[in-house]
């Protein structure tokens, strides 16, 4: 006979489900433990970076910014630093990244396109003091001289594989319906990427950018074998500049003189950590605004 | 002798049918009302089919049995559901062991993909622990020959699951369910994923269960309701506040032959849906 | 529009579009993107010529033996080996896993598993990717001025009362730098990453397979355990390697609280260094055959950080392009 009675005992209920029982509430207890053990130090990183770093900043400013640290100089020099640093990394990073996302999405569904994502991804785990100390070689060693392009260079190299990425997804998402509509209105391919397809992923890759920049503006290991530092503030793209990051590790990590430095170190964390936060924020509201306008 | 609501072990034995009794059933989506006062008997031993035009709630009410309706967060249902006499919604009583009770098989054919056919079979069974004097591989050779997929799968029973066909696949959806030896059990069109040859199986086997389990199938294919099931009930979206209702139940040869409501007649006939 | 459909080659002279000079157009853009692609192929490829004829000299003149040798001296045997900073490296990148890998999944569990109200799921999530964004020297400046008086204060004594007896827990011997400050540091950095992948991966897994396990009669966490947690098994185990090869590479906070010490032992509260933090803290000063033997560390850096990313990629991507999908 194929079909067996429901004939063997079966028992429902009793001891082993309470066992089971217990053990689901034990598990859900240890996730939430989990988050708990997660946000504690979440919470005690950004309380002190808060506690210590805005009374430094917001107690003496603006003459914080202007504060001469023997360590690492004065704080407005850092941050012009660290603003002409992101943008020398966007001139080697955007283009690289922009057109190399835009060639994957579009045209890289080819043997080729696989190598180079794959090539991407893995840059995209390159150590910063690896990247440092690439531009180290090839650019300060070279000229026997440390600058801010070489500092460009080594963020460039960091910044442009998050960039080929996002802009490589955001550009796949636009419906291949737009495309098709512009190649049927008679406008060549290449109009149609251009004038259609990226305005359509703008907010996307705008959003990849930002992104891109608020990682790089963190960034210390790449620039102490590239830009040094400079306690004379900024004084040229061919010469060792000061950095944002910079002053604090020097401040910290070598204090000249602990009653100075750190002070300013604590109100450059604030400034910093404000600048990453910010950026990261404004990256959010673009893809939230872009959300949106999907509706 | 509630079993589904204290923790007391109670043993189930002997070959009597269980039924169902649904009793003014309103089933919600957060603010949205999808079913409304639905009541229906499911008779022990028997193919109940629920059939209707898309969106008339017949899936919700389907996982409303198993209490799977609440899995969605906002999900909730008012009303009672008795299997045999005790009402699957009372409070103290535990959805897992409703659950365990009142089977179900899906529309597409769910395997574990990362487990073998035997463990995909053994799944439940492994849940509640090993009872005296059961033996896996019995239990599972057991399920998989009251699936009727036990000869084409008897030598491979390590293979992964993911190795079978759609149709393959059902069946051994089916020998999972019936592994744990559920009261009753549910069907979600488990038929339209699958080729005719493969439904036809399907529909072969169901008429083999019904002779020890009693089974409810919802289905969009009104040939298959008429060849499978003993009862029918109808169900369709209420123009008024659009939600699910249930129009008409009885006899399938009663739904489809001499219907009593004009609306049945227009569905069964063709005439809409 | 109507009459662009209508009259594409009239309407395509007129605008300039199209036609011969618009697949002139099309070639060159489409040569400008290949070329941008390829860029990034030169551009590995210079990374990895430069370390390698950076690092030629020690590579030549140790071969293996850089790999195993313990001793790096610059100053007086100018002798350099590579095997105290691979321990480094891997004993701080190990910990921070061991102890970011649980708790971090776990999290990953509760925001998708645990149907939690969007009041508390969207702001925890969002702290959690906020912890993320933070730049590695506030981290370093945290560890320097609260974990590590914490470490030497409260809790290296409270450890070595209890583990003493181990030879895990000997003396304080660099203040709080320690390796084990260190990985505790990077466990805190690590854990975004292992948090925000898992939960991407196991959100992936579709509803059917937890319906499945359901409709048995399993309560939530046997079907945690048996439905989700095995399918998103292979993309969970990238998330940890990813955050591997974050920890690996992970150089200035690392700095900061390790010692910098040249260190093999078990001894968790002795000063070392990690591949990075080495290169970080001697690059300065280095020159000739101390500077090639740093590029030669970068070189070993580099390979297990590619190695380690290559291999998550390909598990993360396993899963999210379905495999073992069904029918």
């Amino acid at each position: 006979m194929r079909i067996a009675a429901a004939s063997s005992p079966r028992t429902l209920g009793g001891e082993r489900f309470r066992r089971r029982k217990a053990v689901d509430r034990l598990m859900a207890g240890a996730m939430i433990l989990s988050a708990v053990i997660v946000l504690i130090p979440l919470f005690a990183v950004g309380v002190y970076v808060v506690q210590q770093g805005w009374p430094a900043l917001i107690g003496h400013f603006p003459s914080i910014l202007t504060e001469q640290s023997p360590a690492g100089g004065q704080l407005i020099e850092g941050l012009k630093g660290t603003l002409v640093l992101i943008g020398l990394a966007c001139v080697v990073g955007l283009p690289i990244g922009v057109m190399s996302g835009l060639y994957l999405a579009e045209y890289g569904r080819n043997r080729f396109g696989d190598v180079v994502r794959f090539t991407a991804d893995v840059m995209a785990g390159l150590p910063s003091i690896v990247a440092g100390i690439v531009a180290y070689s090839v650019l300060v060693l070279t000229t026997k001289h440390f600058s801010a392009y070489a500092g460009g260079l080594a963020l460039g190299l960091l910044m442009f594989p998050t960039v080929t990425r996002s802009t490589e997804a955001v550009v796949r998402l636009v419906p291949d319906a737009l495309r098709e509509g512009g190649l049927a209105l008679g406008i060549s391919r290449w109009r149609t990427i251009v004038s259609i397809v990226m305005p359509a992923a703008l907010s996307g890759i705008i959003t990849g950018i930002i992104l891109g920049v608020a990682r790089v503006a963190g960034e210390t290991a790449p620039l102490i074998f590239t830009v040094l530092g400079n306690n004379n503030g900024f004084i040229g793209l061919t010469q060792p500049v000061p950095a944002l990051s910079l002053q604090i590790f020097q401040a910290v990590a070598s204090p000249v003189d602990p009653t100075q430095d750190y002070p300013v170190a604590y109100a450059g964390v604030m400034l910093l950590f404000l600048l990453v936060v910010v950026l990261n924020l404004l990256a959010r509201f673009v893809a939230a605004r872009r959300a949106v306008i999907r509706g | 002798m509630n079993a589904m609501r204290t923790s007391q072990a109670r043993p189930v034995t002997g070959t009597a049918g269980h039924g169902m009794y649904v009793e003014r059933l309103n089933a919600y989506y957060g603010a949205k009302h999808v079913v409304k006062d639905v009541t229906l008997r499911v008779e022990p031993n028997t193919v109940t089919a629920i059939i209707g035009p898309s969106g008339c709630g017949k899936s919700t009410l389907l996982r409303c049995l198993n209490r799977l309706h609440e899995v969605i967060t906002g999900a909730y249902v008012q009303g009672k559901v008795l299997l045999d006499a005790e009402d699957i919604y009372a409070p103290g009583t535990d959805a897992v062991q409703v659950r365990r009770l009142v089977g179900m098989v899906f529309q597409r054919p769910n395997p574990f993909p990362t487990k073998s056919i035997i463990e995909n079979v053994l799944a439940g069974i492994k849940l509640t622990g090993r009872q005296r004097g059961m033996n896996p591989r019995e239990v599972a050779e057991q399920a998989l020959r009251d699936a009727a997929l036990w000869d084409e799968v008897k030598d491979r029973l390590k293979a992964p699951a993911t190795a079978l066909s759609g149709g393959q696949q059902q069946r051994l959806c089916i020998a999972r369910a019936l592994a744990v030896r559920p009261d009753v059990i549910l069907m979600d069109e488990p038929c339209s994923a699958l080729d005719p040859i493969a439904t036809l199986k399907v529909e072969e086997l169901i008429a083999e269960l019904r002779d020890h389990y009693t089974i409810v199938i919802v289905t969009h294919n009104m040939q298959q309701a008429a060849r499978v099931s003993d009862r029918t009930a109808f169900m369709m979206v209420d123009m008024g506040d659009r939600t699910g209702v249930l129009v008409e139940e009885g006899p399938t040869k009663a739904i489809f032959n001499t219907p009593k409501d004009k609306r049945t007649e227009d569905y069964v006939t063709g005439r809409f849906g | 529009m109507q009459e662009a459909i209508s009259k594409p080659a009239a309407q395509s002279t007129s605008r300039g579009i199209g036609g011969h000079r618009g697949l002139h157009g099309d070639a060159l853009f489409q040569g400008v993107a290949t070329f941008f692609a390829l860029l990034i192929l030169v551009i590995a490829a210079v990374t990895v010529t430069t370390i390698l004829y950076n690092s030629w000299p020690t590579l030549t003149k140790y071969g293996w033996g850089f790999v195993s040798s313990d001793v790096w001296d610059p100053t007086v045997k100018m002798l350099f080996g590579a095997r105290p900073f691979i321990f480094g490296t891997l004993v701080t990148a190990l910990l921070a896993l061991l102890m970011a890998g649980l708790v971090g999944i776990g999290v990953a569990l509760l925001l998708v598993e645990m149907h939690l109200p969007r009041w508390f799921r969207v702001p925890v999530s969002f702290l959690v990717e906020l912890l993320a964004a933070i730049p590695s020297v506030v981290f370093g400046v945290w560890g320097v001025f609260v974990v590590i008086p914490l470490m030497q204060q409260d809790v290296d004594p409270a450890l070595q009362h209890v583990l003493g007896w181990t030879p895990f827990f000997g003396d304080d011997v660099s203040g709080g730098h320690s390796l084990l400050t260190a990985s505790l540091v990077l466990a805190v950095m690590i854990v975004p990453t292992v948090t925000a992948i898992s939960r991407d991966v196991i959100r992936v897994v579709p509803d059917h397979q937890r319906e499945a396990m359901l409709a048995l009669g399993a309560t939530r966490w046997e079907m945690i355990r048996g439905a989700v947690l095995p399918y998103a098994r292979p993309g969970i185990i990238g998330a940890l390697i990813l955050a591997l090869g974050r920890a690996v590479g992970e150089t200035i906070a690392v700095t900061m609280v390790i010692g910098n010490n040249v260190y093999i032992g078990p001894n968790l509260f002795h000063g070392a260094d990690t591949l990075a933090s080495r290169i970080a803290a001697s690059l300065g000063e280095a020159a000739d055959l101390q500077l090639a033997g740093l590029f030669e560390l970068a070189l070993i850096l580099f390979l297990v950080s590619v190695a380690l990313n290559a291999f998550a990629r390909l598990l993360v991507w396993s899963v999210s392009c379905g495999s073992g999908q069904v029918v």
